[in-house]
């Protein structure tokens, strides 16, 4: 019955729709109804601003200009990139019509840490992490209401020496 | 479930010839990625060192290899083999009994996994620059190979895999919860055995590499699954079983440098997860610029988050009233420090399923790396097959977050079941540990997702 009660509870935490939670749009960003305008300095191996917040259904524009060698740009989950070369600016524009966090990357070779250069663009609110957190404290919930049936009995632990 | 008990796989085991033609495979491919990163292409991701081994052999390892196999690596891996080669004179000949080259006993002090801990964390700190340069990735891999050949001619035995390998320490500790092992069937056998031949070898074969007497294995952490006991047990009382998973964390260590361990893969994990797959660009300057002031301060960040600030903590939270410390140190000091040890083990489901949700992240990001790598190695402008103008593309992003939220969660329901057993025995109170667990995991789903 308790098991039955914490599958239903994990029901509720994956599918249950979360409060709105404000996402204010941040520093050198142009409002324009649901538009959002960002520019982002690209240099090795780093973006400027790094993180992005919009509204779900925002049409995102992005201005990508390189500080140093060719960057590019690449959402995760969308699948939209841009490239921008040395000194040089390129816009990209899309919709962001889903919710989630979402990591945007470089996707043209800049150097060493090429692969490891990335930002994060969240739209809406990061529900998916809310809810992880939710089925982890159902998941301890559950472990510390049910212990295990068959406790180990005769054992010593073992001294430090060996 | 003994899997010795099929023929087929059991006499594949005991044969050299199979694992000998894997060895040659893997020894062949090593030391092509020593050479493609010595004089291939300095960008790191069109060579085959940068991604073959840290995207390709490194996905294996901790995706499949570690979790199923536990230390299944160790029994194919090309780095001490040249060393073993010639320290036993021979490369398939039965052994003749006279010690090669020094044959010394690696000194007490250094028979734990102290200096594996420290090997780990020096790659550890300069990692942005050894995942991303291939010549650093080459005179790494050179200098393992150089150093396992030096350890053989001087100490017996294995001594670099099962004292001071860097990763072979974590494999260890991991192995702990494959669902494989390798264990006596009868332990009256093993003590009537005269001359103990898995341990000091006979004419079938040599004696345990990794200085284990398999009729006092209870667990997998030093067993390297090489299968000479298998070969040279005359009373046929070896077997590989297949098992629950994390069987042998039943079994609590009370061992130091294996809780610090722990920690250290817990921290480290972490760490990547900011640093590497975070959005801070300062943290990857910090990391990468080795020799500046900002990487000071990072590899001190780095060392003070692992042996300072989570050990500290699950300290304080197992025993967080001054009577509950001093108890735990005084009097009985050696029983504070083995609950520690302990209950330590509790982490160790944990840092496996975070190096899991890293590494997806990573893999799955990267591995398209791998087939432009294969058809142009060296990145010299080759087309092997086809597939070298393959342009990057990460691969299944869509089930990347469940994927990372189940390893973790699912990592931390497997912890704090390991947890309730660990401080039962230790007579302490569980729930501090389970919420030292929920922590760290919530702290690392902030960071991947």
């Amino acid at each position: 019955m308790a098991w039955i009660l914490l599958g239903l509870l994990a029901a509720v935490v994956a599918f249950a729709p979360l409060p709105a939670l404000s996402s204010p749009p941040q520093a050198r960003t142009l409002r324009q109804g649901s538009a959002q305008a960002f520019e982002i300095d690209a240099r090795q191996f780093a973006y400027s601003p790094s993180e992005l917040k919009v509204n779900t259904g925002d049409t995102v524009t992005i201005q990508l200009v390189s500080a140093d060698v060719v960057h590019g740009l690449y959402v995760d989950g969308y699948d939209v990139s841009v490239e921008a070369d040395p000194g040089q600016s390129a816009t990209l524009t899309f919709v962001a019509d889903k919710p989630g966090s979402f990591r945007f990357r470089c996707n043209i070779t800049c150097g060493a840490m090429h692969p490891f250069m990335i930002g994060k663009l969240t739209v809406g609110s990061n529900d998916w992490l809310y809810r992880s957190i939710g089925f982890s404290i159902l998941a301890i919930i559950g472990i510390l209401l049910f212990p295990r049936s068959t406790p180990i009995t005769n054992y010593q632990l073992p001294p430090t020496d060996h | 479930m003994e899997l010795t008990r099929l023929p087929l796989l059991k006499s594949a085991l005991k044969s050299r010839y199979p694992q000998l033609a894997v060895f040659i495979v893997m020894l062949v491919g090593y030391i092509f990625a020593i050479l493609a990163g010595l004089i291939g292409t300095p960008v790191g991701s069109h060579n085959f060192s940068i991604v073959f081994v840290w995207i390709g052999w490194w996905a294996i390892l901790i995706l499949v290899a570690v979790p199923f196999f536990g230390r299944g690596w160790c029994a194919v891996c090309p780095i001490p083999l040249p060393g073993e080669w010639l320290q036993r004179g021979a490369i398939l000949s039965p052994p003749d009994k006279k010690p090669k080259w020094l044959n010394l006993r690696v000194p007490k002090m250094f028979r734990n996994i102290w200096l594996q801990n420290i090997s780990f964390l020096l790659l550890a700190l300069f990692s942005s620059v050894l995942l991303t340069t291939p010549n650093i990735t080459g005179i790494i891999l050179a200098a393992m190979l150089f150093t396992a050949i030096g350890l053989s001619m001087i100490f017996e035995r294995r001594a670099f895999c099962r004292y001071l390998c860097p990763v072979g320490g974590f494999i260890g500790l991991y192995s702990q919860t494959a669902p494989i092992e390798l264990r006596i069937n009868d332990k009256q056998v093993c003590a009537k055995c005269e001359g103990k031949p898995c341990y000091n070898g006979n004419e079938k074969g040599y004696g345990c590499p990794w200085d284990v007497f398999p009729g006092g294995l209870t667990k997998n952490t030093y067993c390297g699954l090489c299968m000479e006991c298998l070969r040279t047990c005359p009373h046929d009382n070896i077997a590989l079983n297949l098992r629950p998973f994390a069987a042998d964390l039943a079994k609590p260590s009370a061992r130091m440098d294996e809780a610090f361990k722990a920690f250290i893969m817990l921290g480290s994990a972490m760490i990547y997860a900011g640093v590497l797959l975070g959005p801070w660009g300062a943290l990857k300057d910090a990391a990468y610029n080795v020799g500046s002031g900002a990487w000071f301060v990072y590899a001190a960040a780095f060392l003070a988050i692992i042996f300072v600030v989570l050990p500290g903590t699950f300290r304080l939270m197992i025993f967080p009233s001054p009577i509950g410390r001093g108890a735990a140190l005084s009097p009985s000091k050696g029983a504070g420090v083995r609950a520690f040890a302990a209950l330590s083990n509790s982490l160790i489901p944990l840092g496996l399923m975070f190096w899991v949700a890293f590494s997806l992240s990573f893999v799955l990001t990267n591995a398209s790396y791998i087939f432009a790598a294969l058809s142009d190695p060296l990145g010299l402008g080759w087309n092997l097959f086809g597939t070298a103008n393959i342009a990057w593309q990460p691969i299944l992003t869509s089930i990347l977050a469940p994927a990372q939220t189940l390893s973790l969660v699912g990592g931390l329901a497997w912890s704090a079941r390991t947890a309730q057993r660990s401080a039962q025995e230790a007579h302490v109170s569980s729930v501090p540990v389970v919420v030292y667990c929920f922590i760290v995991t919530a702290f690392m789903l902030w960071l991947l997702l």
